[in-house]
């Protein structure tokens, strides 16, 4: 089983690097398991820091009921940021760098300390948090055509690709998390809207459940780690000349251009 | 433990199967008539005890009761009591509150005080309350005395928790140097009909006082607040009763408001 979970995760790194996608791994193996996509996840996690990569932070997917819906599952998944992923705040991305990049945003949490599941309560997350930013998540399917099930964009790392990170911080007793308005723009027009309270009810519960979520597999929220708690709207794709911003009413902006 | 053993296990029982059960029970003191305060508060730390190793939830914080004048006229008693914090206590604005888990339930509104450090003493002032607090939240408590009728003496209600059943926290947190925690006024509405209004001043004057009362009382027993601790300082008006399928909220002057529906 350990075998087999490593090719499939060279073949989803392979995919990420040559920018081919790949039939499903549910096509390939039907018999696989939530458990086992989370293996190879962390296989291609293993993978990566081979390769010298550094972990800076998590992800939480699939927190809103319409991608729960869609993807017919009742619980979130997640996926690792690494620090080649990360991407300044107004900066250019190459968009055929990806293979089908799509665009959510969300409200990033930098802790000030470890959180340690199980057990972890969303009032332990918000006594753990050092501050609140506006980010731009880019997401990618290393699955041809995003015809993914749950296992295949758990395997896939919660098909994260880049994160673009605002420049202004905020403390969360300046905000209210499940209130704060998000409105996502392209090239200035609107395109969609959320608020707080679209990840899970609270962006500080999703991050609860993934602190408790990790214990499973050992792993912990790190001090200084960027956890990215769920969309606040559907994604929206992008193409060559886009300019995305999103705007967080207190929190400030966030934009990336793309080319 | 002042009590004999096999006493004090049948009454942590009594009340732990009162509340798992769904179901109401005599007061202690009709039996036990001579219980102490005392003896009250080692049945709580016992009744915890058990609660926390059955369900595997932990400690997250204190609450205070009796804190309003009134009610404590009511009782017959010139201090307030306490009671603790379980993390399966912990409900939320955006998940209905199962009317089916509770036997008669009421709720109140209350300020938390979310807890930057620990703090423990004999001599806290509000003021040394205030400096260890990192941030005020709104709250609702939901009270559920597992006695009849909701009558009970001091002993009881301690030995109980302090009727203590579940909790949900508004989404504004703000630093509590940043608000009058003695103004703070308060409506609660339920089915959107106004059921009760108060301030801040109705506990003790200021919660803050409220908590040091409390931290002194911990003090003297060698325990105190922990950081990252929630503190449900105490009731700002009279609690109301609900009802399945009952919405209730509550609105504070500055810090929001939170908000509880029971199916």
């Amino acid at each position: 089983m350990k075998g087999k979970n490593v090719q499939y995760a060279t073949e989803l790194l392979e995919a990420e690097k040559s920018r081919q996608g790949i039939i499903p791994l549910t096509e390939m193996d039907n018999s696989l398991t939530v458990e086992d996509a989370y293996q190879i996840q962390l296989e291609t996690v293993k993978l990566k820091i081979a390769q010298g990569k550094v972990i800076v932070g998590k992800k939480i997917g699939l927190t809103s009921v319409a991608m729960q819906k869609m993807l017919n599952v009742d619980e979130p998944d997640y996926g690792h940021l690494f620090d080649d992923m990360q991407i300044e705040n107004g900066a250019i991305v190459k968009v055929d760098s990806m293979i089908s990049p799509k665009v959510e945003a969300e409200i990033g949490f930098v802790l000030k300390e470890d959180l340690v599941g199980p057990n972890i309560t969303y009032i332990d997350v918000l006594m753990a948090t050092k501050y609140v930013v506006p980010t731009l998540e880019i997401i990618d399917s290393r699955v041809k055509d995003w015809k993914i099930k749950l296992v295949d964009t758990v395997a896939d790392n919660g098909s994260s690709a880049k994160v673009v990170v605002g420049s202004k911080t905020t403390t969360i007793d300046l905000v209210n998390l499940r209130t704060i308005s998000m409105v996502l723009f392209k090239n200035g027009e609107l395109q969609a809207t959320g608020a707080g309270a679209a990840a899970l009810g609270h962006p500080a519960y999703a991050i609860a459940w993934l602190a408790n979520k990790l214990a499973e597999f050992g792993i912990t929220l790190k001090k200084d780690e960027l956890i990215l708690p769920g969309a606040l709207s559907a994604a929206i794709s992008v193409s060559a000349g886009d300019t995305i911003e999103a705007k967080f009413g207190a929190l400030g902006s966030v934009t990336v251009h793309f080319e | 433990m002042t009590l004999l053993k096999d006493k004090e296990k049948s009454i942590i029982d009594y009340l732990y199967n009162a509340e798992r059960d769904v179901k109401e029970v005599i007061k202690v003191t009709d039996e036990y008539p001579t219980l102490t305060i005392k003896e009250a508060y080692e049945l709580q730390d016992g009744l915890l005890a058990r609660k926390r190793a059955e369900s595997g939830s932990k400690l997250i914080g204190v609450k205070l009761g009796l804190t309003s004048k009134a009610k404590q006229e009511m009782m017959g008693v010139n201090e307030a009591i306490y009671g603790y914090l379980h993390s399966d206590m912990l409900s939320f604005e955006w998940e209905a509150v199962a009317f089916s888990d509770l036997i008669h339930p009421k709720i109140e509104p209350e300020i938390a005080f979310l807890m930057a450090e620990d703090l423990q003493g004999i001599n806290i002032s509000a003021e040394d309350v205030i400096n260890a607090t990192k941030y005020v939240a709104p709250a609702l408590e939901i009270i559920d005395s597992r006695y009849k009728d909701f009558r009970f003496t001091l002993v009881d209600v301690v030995a109980d928790n302090c009727s203590s059943a579940k909790f949900l926290v508004g989404s504004n947190w703000v630093s509590p140097n940043s608000i009058d925690l003695s103004n703070i006024g308060m409506v609660m509405s339920k089915n959107g009909k106004v059921e009760q209004t108060g301030s801040s001043a109705a506990v003790l004057g200021n919660p803050a006082t409220a908590i040091a009362w409390a931290v002194n009382e911990l003090g003297a027993l060698g325990k105190g607040l922990k950081k990252g601790d929630i503190i449900l300082s105490g009731a700002m008006s009279e609690a109301i009763a609900f009802n399945r399928g009952d919405s209730v909220i509550a609105e504070f002057d500055g810090l929001g408001s939170v908000s509880m529906y029971s199916k």
